[in-house]
Parts: structure tokens; sequence; C-alpha cells
């Protein structure tokens, strides 16, 4: 998310600074991705289910997303709506 | 043309600056700020930044080549203080501080607030912090590395986040609040205690309706803090919470109305001051009322300050009104998560979903029956729920919140539903 924000992406608002309070960070990562991302926490999962536009398998909030070596080459599709 | 000045490098002006370009405005954008970084997060100073698990470069909310890119030119390190404009327009200039003189011919004024400020004998000593900016985030980090007993006085949002950091870093920490309850301005009663009781849970001494009179100072800074009572609590570090003062000396300059009571400059729900093409935005406003449309309330959050922004953007550009948001807030103490949907104040009655006591539970406020808001606690599905339903003028009847366990959304009425049995 951080990424995403500081380099102005368009579609990314993040506007609670990734503190998972309001699911305007929103992705659908691509598929062969979301297996390496583990499963969300609670918290984010009451907000993927509540709070986003359109919700997908590959539906995560981008401010839980750590990127890492593994994820090298990371791939997500920014929904054409934010809440 | 001499462009858009923006006072105050701020989120709200971030935002108006950034919504302006959204919009098509091409004129120039000159965004100037007193302190001598590019706008960054405000929240995390009383939280991850002070805890250590951010740091400054994790605050910038946009990279350097942003603003380049964007034509949105930074004047950093530099106060406002000099404004003037032509009568009868809204073109002027400013001076600042050190001498520059920026032209303007539309002007936004997003410049914040300072902190209220603790007046009692001894405010002065080292070791008393305040907590508004990154240099004092940094200060009050720096120096509580090696505090053993900290005072926070202010029993708000920022005094808890503060305590929370400087208990979880290992630190004696006491609350002394001048107040019967915690965060007694924002939240109901019931969150009040439950607050209370949690800090308590963790460590965290706190005294209410306690007045401080005097810091009193000692070899090295401070020694300790003198309560109204006669007690003095022995303190190392003391952090002062107790609230902000909008800044409005620029708009008395050019004589914009400003509310003597509530301390803010006055905007419409566009943003727009009693002054066409002047715009101001965010922590130094009051607005009306944004739900009701009624009255004037000044809010201090991150939305507010998004909202506004937007709102002015679309008044100096012409453009369409953005959609109003319902007001929403949080505040993380801990791990305590609390979200806030829609404003409270006026409620009559409120309803408690789940048991304070596992920290997990939810007060939503109604008056005359209506909807008006939530505090959730580690409760992110009835933030979300009661957020939803205020945006979509849905409702969630309080005899069915109080007659079921079943999730929030089971219980929502859509507005089309409401509209059927009016």
């Amino acid at each position: 998310m951080t990424a995403a924000t500081q380099n102005g992406v368009e579609g990314i608002i993040a506007e609670c600074g990734g503190n998972r309070s309001c699911a305007t960070c929103h992705v659908w990562v691509r598929d062969d991705f979301v297996p390496l991302l583990g499963p969300p926490d609670e918290m984010e999962e009451d907000l993927l289910d509540l709070g986003v536009s359109e919700r997908r398998s590959g539906s995560r909030l981008s401010c839980q997303i750590t990127v890492t070596e593994e994820l090298d080459g990371l791939a997500v599709e920014i929904p054409p709506e934010q809440p | 043309v001499s462009g858009t000045l923006v006072v105050g490098a701020s989120q709200a002006g971030l935002q108006l600056a950034i919504s302006l370009r959204e919009a098509g405005d091409t004129a120039p954008i000159t965004l100037v700020g007193a302190e001598p970084h590019a706008p960054y997060q405000r929240p995390p100073l009383s939280k991850a930044f002070l805890l250590g698990t951010t740091d400054a470069t994790g605050l910038s909310f946009r990279t350097p080549a942003f603003y380049t890119e964007r034509g949105i030119e930074l004047v950093l390190g530099e106060r406002v203080e000099e404004l003037e404009i032509a009568p009868g327009g809204s073109a002027g200039s400013a001076g600042t501080d050190r001498g520059r003189s920026l032209a303007f011919d539309r002007l936004a004024l997003t410049v914040g607030a300072r902190v209220r400020k603790l007046t009692v004998p001894g405010a002065e000593l080292d070791g008393v912090h305040h907590l508004r900016d990154l240099a004092d985030a940094e200060r009050l980090r720096s120096s509580l590395t090696g505090a053993r007993r900290v005072v926070v006085v202010g029993g708000g949002f920022v005094g808890l986040e503060a305590a929370a950091v400087a208990r979880a870093l290992g630190k004696e920490v006491t609350v002394v609040e001048v107040g019967d309850r915690l965060v007694g301005r924002a939240v109901a009663a019931v969150t009040s205690e439950f607050y209370l009781a949690a800090h308590q849970r963790r460590g965290v001494t706190v005294r209410l309706g306690s007045a401080v009179v005097a810091v009193v100072g000692g070899p090295g800074g401070v020694r300790g803090v003198a309560l109204d009572d006669g007690t003095e609590l022995p303190a190392d570090l003391v952090l002062v919470g107790i609230g902000i003062v909008p800044r409005t000396e620029l708009a008395v300059r050019i004589g914009l109305e400003c509310d003597p009571g509530l301390g803010g400059i006055v905007v419409d729900r566009d943003a727009a001051t009693d002054r066409a093409g002047v715009v101001a935005a965010g922590d130094c406003t009051v607005a009306p009322h944004p739900v009701t449309g009624e009255g004037r309330v000044r809010l201090e959050s991150v939305q507010n300050a998004v909202s506004q922004a937007k709102a002015a953007a679309a008044t100096l550009a012409g453009g369409p009104r953005p959609t109003p948001e319902v007001p929403w807030f949080w505040s993380d103490q801990g791990d305590l998560k609390l979200q806030i949907a829609g404003l409270s104040a006026d409620h009559d009655g409120v309803v408690v979903r789940g048991n304070p006591a596992t920290e997990r539970f939810s007060v939503l406020y109604y008056r005359d029956g209506t909807l008006l808001g939530v505090d959730a606690v580690n409760s992110p599905a009835d933030y979300l729920t009661v957020r939803r339903a205020l945006a979509t003028n849905a409702d969630i009847p309080a005899e069915r919140v109080r007659a079921s366990d079943r999730p929030l959304k089971e219980l929502l009425v859509p507005d089309s539903v409401r509209a059927g049995n009016r």
C-alpha cells in the first residue's frame, strides 16, 4: 500500500494510512500470488466482507500485504471503486 | 496567472492540491508549509511512530517525484506570516518568515491547529512535552527511552494513545484528566468506562477529576506533577495532551469570519469562506454539521480534513460538489482498535452490543429513534455496517439491536423498505 500511495497510484486511497480502518486500499490479487499471502486476519476479513465494493477470491487490503522477496513480481488489480 | 496558494502542507493541503489536479485544474499550485517536511501522516505520531515501528519516511504521503510530476510546488520550512488580498477579489500575496513573497489569485488555508499549552508554573521545564508534529514526536520518542515514570496530562485520544505506547515500552504511566471520564468530548459514558478499565488492566494509573496545578522541577528537568488535591506525582517525563487551538491568525488578517466560541475559520459545506476565491479545510475550520447541515461544528479528524479538501478543490475548480461522507474516526490504543462512524454528540439513547469486559463491543447511538453513529471497539463489522447504514439512509432499529445477537448487517432496514413503511 505504501508503495502505491507514495507514488500516487490512483485508486489506492488508503485514507486511514494503513490501519485496517477504512478498506480504501482494496486490491484484487492475481490468483497465483494469493497462496503466498496467507489468509486475512479476522479484522481484515470483516473489512473485506462489509467494506469493499466487489469482493473477489483475491480481494485483500493492500495495507496488510508486506512486500517480501518471495512476492517479487506481485500483480494486483485495482477495483474501479473504493468505498 | 499566479495560481493557487495553499497555506499549510498538511493532509488537507495535499488533498486539496491533488483534487485540483484531478479536476483538471492546470494553474500553478504552491503548497507552503512551516515544517521542513513534505506532507506526512500525523495519526501515527502518537502510535506506531512513537512505538518505533515506523519512521519518518514511512509517514510521507508522497515521494518527491510525485510533486514534480503533478506540478505541485512545495515551499517547506517557511511559515506564512503576512497575507494581503485585494479588495473585492481573491488575488493577493503572502509573505513568509524567510522573506519570500508568494503571489496568488486563489487562496486555500489548510493551516491546522496548534497544541493547547499547559499554563501552570513549571510547564516550560525540559521534560514537558506536547505532541502535534513530527519534531514533537521525535523529541518525545527520544526522551521516552530514558524515562521511567511518565505522567500524561489529558485523557483524550492523543494522551491515551501515547499512554498505551509508554506502557508498552515498560514505563510507569499515570494519566491525569480534569473531567470525570476519559475522552468525554467524543464518546459515550459506557465507552469512557471501558477505556478506564482497559487502561487500568494494562497497568496504567488513571486519575479522573484531577487538575494539574504545577510541574515541579528537579535536577535534570522534571521531578513531578502537582495536583489540585495536594498530591505530587513523581515523573521524569510529562506529556501534555489537552487539545488543539485552530490557527486563525492569517484568516483574521484578511478579514475572514472566525467563530469566537469554537475558534475556527467559518466555512460552508463547500469549504468556502465568506470571501469568494478563498477556501479553508481541516482542523482550522468550523463548518455546518455534516449530517444535518445545521449549526457549526469543529471536527478534528483525517476524514474531515480530506472531505473538506475535496469540497474546497471543487469550489475553486468549479466542479460538482463531492458526495458528502459519513464522518468517521479511529483511535488505536495498544491492541484496542476504536472505530467511530457518525456524530453522536446529540444522542438521547445508546444500545450496547457485546460485553465491554471482553474488549470487543460496540455502542450504537440514537436520537428520537434515529441512528446517529457507533463507537466500535475491536468490532470492525459493526463499525462498517453503521457507516454503510448512515451513508445509504438505512436504519438499524434500536429494538432489533437490543433483541438480537445476529450480525448487525442482518438487522439493517434499507432506505427503500423504510420508505415503503412511511
